[in-house]
């Protein structure tokens, strides 16, 4: 459980640095296929990040906003942009320029929040996903006149040394990650993540303590549109390699309600796991269905099976387990950690 | 009270002014020009049958209600067109009838809330942990688990709300009012649903904020034998009119409130 206390425990050093040592020595050292990197690695880090910005809104600010994928190509062609328009701009420069572009979006299309809530809100939000990828592709100088609908990625290049093999790529995310995570951490045990979570949990008595509804709401969905953004500029530029508004459907926005979901409402580690059970269960199914029932099992029908299990997961989940799978782990470690004391 | 003279705090003038508002919800009179007022330092009690209009009253002073007629000042300035949050940084905080405790936060960090308008640092310093917002919240913890110890509910302070009994739920709502150090603390029976005991604890807890810190309090209260014992005046609403507002033991002695608790329909 985690209570309000700004000083991190000996074990949240601990996790920490264990975590950092796997992500930034052992995984680079050991995982020698690209395909782990640019398949696996590079979009899970990427969608967690969306992910927690999705938390931000949805797990501890309670508004049922949708729309994530559009703040994602939000902040994908702002950076884009930036890249091929201002000269000498850093690439962590242009980065946070547009975060900060999607966060502004995000105010805007914040505001309803502040009349509307539950299933209406999702629907208005869900309208800011259409306005952002109607605008990019209706206005050619976003795309800069591309006409092939298809834009190349600039490479990553960082103080002069471009990034551009699947483990340079990964490190640089891993490194933004690494930093957003424990910014995100540090708001949501802070006193920012009470506002959040009062304001979620019973607004008018939050607004009865002095917590200004109109303030925090906007301020949640402006971190969430700014890692949104952020995550999006990045899963463009190292995932996709290419910048193109159908790659920000409406299907991906579901598909980051559905990792925060999973891995559990207002949990900033059940951004990572929520994330890490999508995007390697059809993997998994994959795998299974190639080398276990040596493809007797039709590709439609796998992909069929991959939809069902994700309802059924997540009524479950919803019904039994709202804080997700993130519980789940606390719970295992607990019960793991107690016998090993007896 | 026989302890008046030796109060640390001696009531004073006049803190919170309720001048003639009237509040309807459509056809529903909840109140009618209705008037009176809060001493500083004092513990005043709203009574009155159900549906008198006395949770729409605090509703109103705190914002939430916005009355269609009359002003309400507090501390001099007038209170209209103001949100709750506007009139909690004024210095008034509150409880609940029904329970608004932040279910799925721990007890702590529901009385943490209360310390919003005491936190300074914005979300930029926290997400940093800049020096300023560690300071604080060490500040603002120090604060709470102070409450926590004299509400004597340490052993549940990191227990999510939701999963409290009611009662402990009552006194974390109240932990949570005096995180805020208001200076008029609205207080929506505080005690109701509660057992002797429980009663007693919670009316010693709030006795104990007044004589400590002055604080004035205005509380609602269906408990005649807590009424009378801890009040210095009570207010008696019935259908969203005053029928009898004074010293416990005059109002307990007025014809019309005690008609009014009877059910005897009113003469004129
Ligand atoms: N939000 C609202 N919408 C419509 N009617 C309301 C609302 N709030 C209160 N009322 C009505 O106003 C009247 C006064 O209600 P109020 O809750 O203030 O009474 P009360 O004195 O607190 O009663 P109780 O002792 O049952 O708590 C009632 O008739 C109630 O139905
Ligand atoms: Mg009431």
């Amino acid at each position: 459980m985690s209570t309000a206390i700004s000083t991190y425990s000996k074990s949240d050093y601990i996790n920490f640095i264990v975590l950092m040592v796997l992500g930034f020595l052992v995984i680079p050292m050991t995982v020698n296929s690209d395909y782990w990197f640019t398949s696996i690695l590079i979009p899970w880090l990427c969608l967690a990040l969306a992910t927690i910005g999705q938390q931000v809104i949805m797990g501890y600010t309670g508004q049922l906003a949708l729309g994530a994928a559009g703040f994602m190509a939000a902040g994908a062609f702002a950076c884009f942009n930036l890249i091929l328009r201002v000269d000498g701009l850093p690439f962590f420069g242009a980065l946070i320029i547009s975060g900060l572009i999607a966060a502004a979006i995000g105010i805007v299309f914040g505001l309803p929040s502040l009349r509307i809530r539950g299933i209406y809100l999702m629907v208005a939000t869900l309208a800011s996903q259409f306005f952002i990828i109607w605008v990019i592709d209706k206005f050619g100088w976003f795309k800069n006149y591309d006409s092939s609908g298809i834009i190349t990625a600039q490479d990553i290049v960082i103080f002069g040394r471009p990034y551009t093999t699947p483990v340079d790529m990964y490190l640089v995310i891993l490194v933004v990650v690494t930093v957003m995570t424990i910014l995100a951490i540090n708001m949501a045990r802070g006193s920012t993540g009470r506002n959040w979570m009062a304001v979620r949990d019973m607004d008018v008595a939050a607004e009865s303590m002095g917590v200004s509804l109109l303030k925090t709401k906007l301020q949640a969905f402006a971190i969430s549109s700014f890692f949104c953004g952020v995550a999006g500029a990045l899963f463009a530029f190292t995932y996709l390699k290419s910048l193109e508004p159908v790659a920000f459907d409406i299907k991906l926005s579901f598909k980051i309600l559905f990792m925060c979901i999973l891995g559990g409402l207002g949990t900033i580690n059940g951004a990572f796991i929520g994330a890490g059970f999508i995007l390697l269960f059809p993997v998994l199914l994959n795998y299974l269905g190639n080398n276990v029932f040596h493809g007797a099992i039709d590709a439609t029908i796998i992909s069929a099976m991959e939809q069902v299990v994700f309802g059924v997961l997540m009524i479950v989940f919803m019904i039994y387990e709202p804080l997700g799978m993130a519980r789940l782990w606390e719970n295992t470690k607990q019960r793991l950690f107690k016998k090993k004391n007896k | 009270m026989s302890t008046i003279e030796e109060r640390k705090f001696k009531i004073g003038d006049p803190i919170l002014e309720v001048n003639n508002i009237s509040l309807s919800f459509g056809g529903v009179n909840a109140i009618t020009d209705t008037s009176f007022n809060v001493l500083e330092h004092e513990v005043r009690a709203i009574i009155g049958p159900n549906g008198a209009g006395k949770s729409s009253m605090l509703n109103c002073i705190n914002g939430i209600y916005k009355p269609q007629k009359g002003s309400i000042a507090f501390k001099g300035d007038t209170l209209s067109k103001i949100t709750p949050n506007i009139i909690a940084q004024m210095g008034i905080s509150r409880t609940f009838q029904n329970l608004a405790l932040f279910k799925r936060m721990s007890a702590i960090d529901n009385i943490l809330v209360g310390r919003k308008l005491h936190s300074k640092a914005n979300f930029l310093d926290v997400a940093l942990q800049l020096p300023k917002a560690r300071r604080e919240e060490k500040v603002n913890l120090k604060k709470c688990e102070e409450i926590v110890e004299f509400l004597e509910i340490e052993k549940i302070k990191d227990t999510p709300v939701g999963k409290l009994p009611y009662g402990l739920q009552k006194r974390v709502e109240l932990g949570r009012a005096l995180a805020t150090e208001a200076s008029l603390l609205l207080l929506d029976e505080p005690m109701a649903g509660m057992n002797v005991e429980e009663k007693r604890e919670m009316c010693r807890f709030i006795l104990e904020v007044n004589e400590e810190y002055g604080t004035t309090m205005v509380l609602i209260e269906h408990d005649m034998g807590v009424v009378m014992d801890i009040s210095d005046r009570v207010v008696v609403l019935d259908y969203g009119k005053i029928i009898g507002d004074g010293p416990p033991e005059e109002v307990r002695t007025n014809q019309n409130v005690i008609d009014a608790y009877l059910g005897v329909s009113h003469g004129e």
